[in-house]
């Protein structure tokens, strides 16, 4: 019987019969319980219906039976031999807008319905904006009262037509059409004899095959420690558990991650389940993670690995969905931040502009957002969160704002990336872009000023020389990701020796001309991505002088910055960390020719820089360089 | 992409969903409070406590609104689960507030329903707890389909069902002020039939009443009531031994059964899929006042 859950929410207009077809769903496929359905019969006949009101089995409150209309969110479950159905019936009226986003944000799919008399309205459009925004990755929109309009394929097509063309400048993947009756049961679960005209799937069969096999990201590692697990007994005083739900990747025991923001690494030891010992957690796996070694880590930390860490980062962009009906956004007070596990205080420094649901158009003179209002703001946090993109992760690119006065949630965001990021917004914002005209380009005749200029870059090369274990790729990292994630983003690249030595240079060894001729492949890519404007960060021992000096001249010859780097960590320490074993193999006789040990290295005689042995204070050395 | 094996059933993600909120309310709060009745989805609700924490202990206490109406067999039951698991136990006793005259009733054997609402919320404040775990589900009920997981409570433990606070993805909001709470309900997405196939997968322990048994029961206002001191005979009626179990455990003097012949969590499972009544409605007196009767009481505090 264990099957796979489908998560629907449901969106449009007031009255455009979401409930109603909730209601016919769940008549429909047998999920509703006699002593229900002889209850809301009972309400229909007081009220005077003419037949039953099937939206009364989702519309449960007073207020709602009162008015006829859905207030707050209903949740349903149904279950068909295909598969389990977690419906959200959600509210179409605008004032209720922040209790349909609740029911949007984990969904699946959204059935977003449309009267057949009225047309796609604004609220149709708000909210297959905010299901797009939010990355509901599957959208149905119903076309429903087609019992009222005679089943004229004619209002079907170009309602069709209309939403299509708006969806256009919307990111939906995957975009679906039914006409229906929800009142009448036309195409809801059975194939209407009232519209041949129709060939697709009645609604249920299409809710059944829908694919969603993967909304997760199964690549990118990431858990958010939740709960230490420290039991004070004594059969298990050294039991230190990390308790969480993994959000992205797979975690495997022996994998090595990384503590943020401690950057401490560790080995995972074991990875525990309410079920026992796994030998591998993925998304929406609740576990606790054991470590080797004792590090400190704790609620609000995140466990990654280190060859691919989340975006740390104080300032961030984001989409912003004003709730509050009490209070607008304001850029001078600081609200309580909840992303993950973890509560921060921030401000939002500045509205870059309010989208107007309706045309998609951007207003930058907006001065503030107010209830359902949607904009791109900055957010500064008093400590930096660890984040993804919520285009990749859903989870880690999410959080809340909360106004400390009246502990209401005020809003939601969507990150759109660390400060001054282009990437990311919807495609419509995209589309609005200006399209620069004034500038023609002649491509023969491009200069580097031209091109440096347009782009806003400055191209230049890094060299990092040094020991195996001295340090260079950990610098030229960290530099890269300070240079991509700084308020004005520069484009940057490290170009590691030994990940080179993979593609590039496969085909060289370690001889000395084999080191000559590796040197000079790497010092030409990365005068080559220089010249395009990014800056190239060489993390390699090139161990002779005479190579370096040849790449410094190709480098004057093209008019192009060249820093020559000296990361001088002496051979014992080196030695001593051996991060890949090969001053161990070395001195074991393993492997010959290894720079330090049977190869000599010529330092640097006049070096730009030599970098200072702690890390944060060597990257500002390194971008120092750069201005 | 898709990668093998990276697949979880339903219940696997109903049970990880659930682990993630009452980690979050043990991190986050400074003295929850689990409500547990004995019944079974508060059964449930602690064998997922007990899972979220393990190898350590539960780290915070359970309370049981104690109306004195009473099957034996589930106070019976809890106090084992609370000895076998060393368990903080606190018990707050409509009795006792009826004996000191904070509660007045009219006769002995009314329903408690509403009285226990007194006893829970003095319970809550007495303790200064300020997270309560609740084992509602959101298909048990009408009202109950429209609550939070985090549903925030003001100083007189009262619910707005028209203003709750929006809930996205799984950032839970529980910021509150000294003297409010919040309910935090973590099987909301567990229905009947989840609840029964997760409990019978992992062979947890239940009271022996939700088992089909033979006991003296008379039919009373469309409900199958046990005979006994808390539901004498009717005058007139005539009682009658029959196979029954409960669906749902509430007081005595107003839970029904339902006639069956499920002695074992296979067949009950059975009975649970093909069921045409609600658990409620089959089995609660305390649910047909009126058409909106759980919101109202919900309003005033009730679980
Ligand atoms: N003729 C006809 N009437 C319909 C159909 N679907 C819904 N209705 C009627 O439209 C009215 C509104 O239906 P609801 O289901 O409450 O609408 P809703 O979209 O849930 O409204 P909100 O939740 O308040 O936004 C009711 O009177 C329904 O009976 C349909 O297919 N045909
Ligand atoms: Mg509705």
């Amino acid at each position: 019987m264990a099957s796979e859950m489908l998560r629907i929410a449901t969106a449009g207009s007031v009255d455009d019969g979401k409930s109603t077809l909730i209601g016919r769903l769940l008549y429909e496929t047998k999920s509703i319980f006699e002593d229900q359905l002889e209850s809301i019969e009972r309400t229909s006949e007081k009220r005077g219906d003419e037949q039953t009101d099937l939206a009364l089995l989702t519309d449960g409150l007073r207020a709602e039976r009162e008015q006829g209309i859905t207030i707050d969110v209903a949740h349903r479950y149904f279950a068909t031999p295909k598969r389990k159905f977690v419906i959200a019936d959600t509210p179409g009226h605008i004032q209720y807008t922040r209790n349909m986003v609740t029911g949007a944000s984990n969904a699946n799919l959204a059935l977003l319905l449309v009267d057949a008399r009225k047309g796609v309205l604004e609220q149709t459009r708000r909210h297959a904006l905010l299901s797009s925004l939010l990355r509901v990755p599957h959208l149905v929109l119903c076309v429903n009262k087609m019992d009222l309009v005679d089943y004229d394929q004619g209002i079907y097509d170009e309602i069709r037509e209309e939403f299509t063309q708006f969806a256009a400048r919307l990111e939906i993947t995957d975009l679906g059409f039914v006409p229906i009756s929800a009142l009448e049961g036309d195409n809801v679960v059975t194939r209407s004899p009232n519209m041949p005209w129709f060939e697709g799937q009645p609604l249920l069969g299409h809710l059944e095959d829908v694919h969603i096999a993967s909304d997760r990201n199964l690549v990118d590692n990431r858990f958010p420690v939740q709960y230490v697990i420290r039991p004070q007994s004594a059969e298990q005083r050294d039991y230190r558990g990390f308790a969480g739900t993994v959000v992205g990747g797979i975690f495997k025991p022996g994998d090595e991650v990384m503590a943020l923001p401690s950057r401490r690494r560790s080995r995972i030891a074991g990875i525990d389940t309410p079920t026992g010992s796994v030998a591998q957690a993925f998304p929406p796996m609740a576990v606790t993670l054991l470590l080797e070694d004792e590090i400190d880590v704790s609620r609000g930390d995140m466990l990654c690995r280190p060859s691919n860490q989340p975006t740390a980062n104080q300032t961030f962009e984001a989409m912003l969905c004003w709730f509050d009906e009490t209070s607008s956004l304001r850029t001078d007070i600081p609200y309580q931040l909840k992303h993950t596990t973890k509560w921060v205080a921030a401000e939002v420094e500045a509205l870059r502009y309010q989208l107007d649901v309706d045309t998609l158009h951007r207003d930058l003179e907006a001065g503030t957002l107010e209830v359902n209002d949607i904009g791109r703001v900055a957010i500064h946090t008093s400590s930096p969160l660890f984040f993804d993109t919520y285009r990749l992760n859903r989870t880690t690119g999410s959080f809340i704002l909360v106004d400390p006065a009246t502990n209401l949630t005020v809003a939601a965001g969507m990150i759109i990336g660390a400060a001054g990021e282009p990437a990311g917004e919807t495609a419509a914002a995209v589309a609005e872009a200006p399209v620069a005209t004034n500038i023609t380009f002649h491509p023969s005749k491009l200069t580097r000023e031209e091109r440096w200029g347009a782009l806003g870059t400055r191209g230049a090369t890094i060299w990092l020389t040094g020991l195996s274990g001295s340090g260079k790729s950990t610098i030229a990292t960290a530099v890269e990701h300070t240079l991509i994630s700084a308020p004005v983003p520069q484009p940057a690249f490290v170009l590691d020796g030994d990940n080179l030595r993979h593609g590039l240079n496969a085909n060289l060894g370690f001889s000395d001309s084999d080191r000559a001729e590796n040197v000079r492949r790497v010092g030409e890519v990365a005068r080559i991505l220089a010249e395009a404007g990014t800056v190239s960060l060489v993390s390699l021992v090139s161990p002779f002088r005479a190579d370096r000096d040849r790449v410094r001249a190709i480098h004057e010859e093209a008019g192009i910055p060249f820093y020559e780097v000296f990361v001088d960590t002496p051979l014992e320490e080196c030695e001593r960390r051996d991060p890949k074993g090969l001053y161990a193999k070395a001195r074991a006789g393993e492997i010959t020719d290894l720079t330090g040990v049977g190869s000599p290295y010529e330092a640097p005689s006049a070096p730009d820089l030599v970098t200072d042995p702690d890390l944060e204070i060597a990257v500002r050395q390194v971008i120092g360089l750069l201005e | 992409m898709r990668a093998a094996g990276v697949e979880l059933s339903d219940l696997a993600t109903l049970e990880a969903e659930s682990i993630h909120i009452l980690r979050e309310v043990a991190a986050e709060f400074e003295h929850p409070v689990m409500l547990f009745s004995g019944g079974k989805d508060s059964v449930l609700m602690l064998h997922l406590a007990r899972k979220a924490f393990a190898p350590a202990p539960v780290p915070f206490p359970i309370m049981h609104v104690d109306t004195g109406h009473n099957f034996p067999e589930v106070i019976e039951f809890r106090d084992r689960v609370v000895a076998e698991h060393g368990l903080r136990l606190e018990v707050a006793s409509v009795q006792e507030r009826i004996d000191s005259g904070r509660i007045q009733v009219g006769h002995e054997l009314e329903s408690r329903n509403r009285h226990q609402t007194v006893a829970l919320l003095e319970g809550i404040q007495q303790n200064g707890f300020d997270a309560v775990f609740g084992g509602g589900r959101r298909d048990e009920e009408k009202a109950r389909a429209k609550e939070r997981v985090f549903s925030f409570r003001d100083r007189f433990g009262q619910w707005d069902p028209k203003n709750q606070r929006p809930e996205l993805w799984n950032l839970y909001n529980g910021r509150h002020k000294k003297g409010e709470h919040i309910r935090v309900f973590p099987i909301s997405d567990w229905t009947e039939l989840d609840v029964w196939r997760y409990l019978a997968q992992e062979e947890v322990d239940l009271p022996s009443i939700y088992f089909a048994h033979e006991r003296e029961v008379v039919e009373h206002e469309g409900l199958v009531m046990a005979v006994n001191e808390f539901f004498p005979l009717p005058d007139g009626a005539e009682a009658r031994i029959e196979m029954v179990r409960y669906r749902t455990v509430g007081d005595a003097t107003s839970t029904g059964a339902v006639r069956s012949t499920a002695t074992d969590y296979h067949s009950v499972i059975e009975e649970t899929a093909v069921a045409r009544v609600t658990e409620r409605g089959a089995t609660r007196g305390d649910d047909r006042f009126s058409e909106a009767a759980m919101e109202d009481r919900k309003k005033e505090g009730y679980f």
